[in-house]
């Protein structure tokens, strides 16, 4: 094995200085199943969804720096039905509607449910009352899809420099608010061509009029699923 | 005194129909049927709970009222929401469209009649049960089975070529549609007409024989007068995807024609009974009593001055030549369904010939409108959406009134006079029951498209968790 590289399924996977674990297995075309982690955006580590084994224990393979000689280990039975565990977790918090959703066909959540052989809730379906708002002229905010992932508070902040989105409370009260006094969106600086209303991986940060202008069979997981992304490959 | 004893039968399930109902019974101590009534069982609440919801989800959200019929909800939904966006779609949406819709008759037609009716009309009303059902026929009849499961196939290809999935695509979108038919596609379809064509023509000689075969009972079966319903093109020809209303009264004379979809509510009441989740539209002018009518197949051919395609319009006339004046008779139902099998298969042929299926603009838009109201000719009939939508393009009210609802009064008086003529003094067989379900099944009711939100009707709503441990309750009006 040379210096810089660890294995991944018993696979070499070279890596640079500074590399987490998902860096180097994507820019080797090797996919770890991910939700929150983001190749424009700091690692969060708040899915756990991209966890692995490292030497036997378990690591977030976002937040993760790679190190030579390391045994990574991801698909495996028990990490599959944990991370299988953690989407359906995921599906049951919000309202996930995925037939009438504009999202369908582009949403990481459902491709990853499809990805990991999701096909029932798993647990009691927590069923949150999240009104939509709808005040902005161009977008529109779903709640009931939102996952927890900090992708549009890192978008706002990092890049757009407007600081429009945070998470409030704790815990299973965690939740999605926009800065306004008023709560709404419209109230705050959120423009449609902001880094933020683009970068939500599920179906809450939507341009309005635009829903389901896209056929099925050109969607953007259509053409290719995460996996295929990764792994370089076109889809059906 | 004693109060006299009557006895109560209910037919529950209704089999080979779509969706969950039942039909009850009430004899006297003669045996005598007093009462016949056809209940929607479930309960389903669309109308309440699209609104909210942005404008531009609706056309896939309400499709998913059915699954044999989505794409009329989503033709009929993308329609009223043209208004709202204030756009008129442009030609080449219209066509495909169209496409969509008549293929969508084409499966639809074809699923009800030979896979759902045909056992009754092949097997006999009162045969063996075991046998009178889809098996039984792709043992007896494998070439009617087949037949019967091609065209369908057709119809579902065509669909998701143009709408995406053969069952809730997303093809329609307010002020257009979201995609081409494809030329590798359209040159396939074009190979398979001629097969198609033969198949639907023997399709409607089948229908024809089998009505024919027992005209007497047929003729009589379940038949009650009452006025007809539907859409015709300006030029008076049978359109199913736009139009004006015309009304004809049991005599086939005309009540109204030329009503715009926008001008439905003068024409159209809504009355809500308590013992069932389907309204009972009628028309305003005339009153409930006698106000009620039916849509559908049998209505259509015999509203409109012609069929814009040949060879469904030569079978038009054979079919109105051999019940004249105008037939109210439900098995009727069945040859005029097949009619228009063909003539979607004409219209499908005709649409592929046109270019505009292949490139041209999909999508207009124009002033933003707070209403919209859309018409279309489902299979089973008249569906009517409409939708008024905030400046945040929130849904705020919505009112559906299904196909298969505006048949309720018709449906009900059918099984009435079926129970009457054939139960009463009788011993309650099987087959004597599936005379009842025969006479529903005519219609083609789509029950799961037709349960809606209805006023105050008490309400209750019990979760069960896995365990079977009550988890929530909830109650509007009367528990």
């Amino acid at each position: 094995m040379s210096r810089s590289a660890f294995t991944l399924d018993g696979a070499e996977v070279p890596f640079d200085d500074g590399q987490t674990l998902i860096e180097a297995a994507r820019a080797a075309r090797r996919y770890v199943p991910f939700l929150c982690a983001h190749p424009d955006y700091p690692a969060h580590g708040s899915c756990r969804v991209c966890t692995v084994l490292v030497n036997g224990r378990p690591m977030a393979a976002c937040t993760t720096k790679a190190a030579a000689g390391q045994v990574v280990e991801s698909d495996t039975p028990a990490l599959t039905a944990d991370r299988r565990a953690l989407v359906q977790m995921l599906f049951v918090e919000g309202n996930h509607f995925c037939p009438g959703c504009e999202k369908s066909g582009g949403c990481t959540l459902q491709s990853l449910g499809i990805e990991l052989g999701v096909t029932s809730a798993g647990f009691a379906h927590e069923s949150p009352v999240r009104p939509v708002d709808a005040s902005h002229p161009d977008l529109l905010l779903d709640f009931d899809r939102c996952i927890l992932c900090e992708l549009c508070v890192r978008a706002s902040a990092d890049v757009d420099g407007k600081h429009v989105f945070a998470l409030s409370g704790r815990g299973l009260h965690k939740h999605l608010i926009v800065n306004a006094e008023s709560g709404r969106l419209v109230d705050t600086g959120m423009s449609v061509d902001d880094a933020a209303a683009s970068v939500c991986p599920v179906g809450v940060i939507l341009k309005k009029r635009v829903g389901f202008s896209t056929p099925i069979g050109q969607r953007p997981h259509d053409v290719a699923t995460p996996r295929q992304q990764v792994e370089g490959k076109e889809g059906a | 005194m004693t109060e006299p004893t009557t006895r109560r039968i209910a037919i529950e399930p209704l089999s080979r129909v779509e969706g969950h109902g039942k039909v009850t019974l009430l004899l006297d101590e003669a045996g005598a049927v007093r009462e016949a009534r056809l209940h929607i069982v479930e309960f389903r609440g669309f109308e309440a709970f699209i609104v909210g919801r942005p404008y531009w989800e609706v056309p896939v959200v309400v499709q998913r009222l059915c699954g044999i019929c989505p794409v009329s909800h989503n033709l009929c939904a993308a329609k009223a929401l043209d208004a709202v966006v204030g756009g008129v779609p442009p030609p080449s949406a219209v066509k495909l469209r169209r496409l969509m819709h008549s293929a969508q008759l084409l499966q639809s037609h074809a699923l009800h009649f030979f896979h759902l009716a045909s056992p009754d009309l092949l097997f006999g009303f009162d045969s063996d049960a075991s046998r009178r059902n889809l098996m039984g026929l792709v043992e007896r009849h494998p070439e009617v089975a087949k037949m019967g499961v091609m065209l369908r196939k057709f119809g579902q290809q065509v669909l998701e070529a143009v709408y995406g999935k053969r069952v809730h695509g997303t093809g329609a979108v307010p002020g257009g549609v979201n995609k081409h038919l494809s030329l590798e596609a359209r040159d396939q379809f074009v190979s398979q007409v001629p097969q198609v064509k033969a198949w639907a023509l023997e399709a409607v000689g089948l229908a024809r024989r089998l009505t024919e075969v027992n005209q007497a009972r047929h003729r009589g079966f379940g038949a009650v007068p009452s006025n007809l319903l539907g859409l015709v093109a300006t030029d008076g020809s049978l359109d199913l995807y736009d139009g004006v209303l015309r009304g004809v009264d049991a005599e086939g004379r005309v009540l109204f024609d030329g009503v715009e979809a926008v001008d439905y509510r003068a024409l159209i009441r809504e009355e809500a009974r308590p013992w069932s989740y389907m309204k009972f539209p009628y028309l305003e002018r005339l009153g409930p009593d006698v106000g009620w009518y039916k849509v559908g197949p049998l209505a259509r051919l015999q509203l409109c001055d012609r069929l814009p395609t040949p060879l469904a319009e030569a079978a038009r006339l054979e079919f109105r030549a051999a019940y004249p004046g105008v037939t109210h008779a439900p098995l009727a139902y069945h040859w005029a369904r097949m009619v228009e099998l063909l003539h979607a298969v004409e219209d499908l042929e005709r649409l592929f010939a046109d270019e505009g299926l292949l490139h041209g603009d999909l999508v207009a838009t124009g002033a933003r409108q707070r209403e919209g109201i859309g018409i279309i000719e489902a299979p089973r009939g008249t569906l009517i959406h409409h939708y008024e939508v905030g400046d945040d393009d929130l849904v705020t009210r919505c009112n559906l009134i299904v196909s298969t609802t505006n048949n309720n009064q018709a449906m009900n008086e059918a099984i009435r006079a079926v129970a009457q003529r054939y139960l009463s003094g009788h011993e309650v067989t099987e087959g004597l029951l599936n005379h009842v379900e025969v006479a529903v099944r005519a219609f083609d009711p789509c029950l799961s498209c037709a349960t809606h939100a209805m006023g105050q009707m008490p309400l209750e709503v019990t979760v069960v968790d896995a365990g079977g441990a009550v988890a929530g309750v909830g109650r509007r009006g009367e528990a």
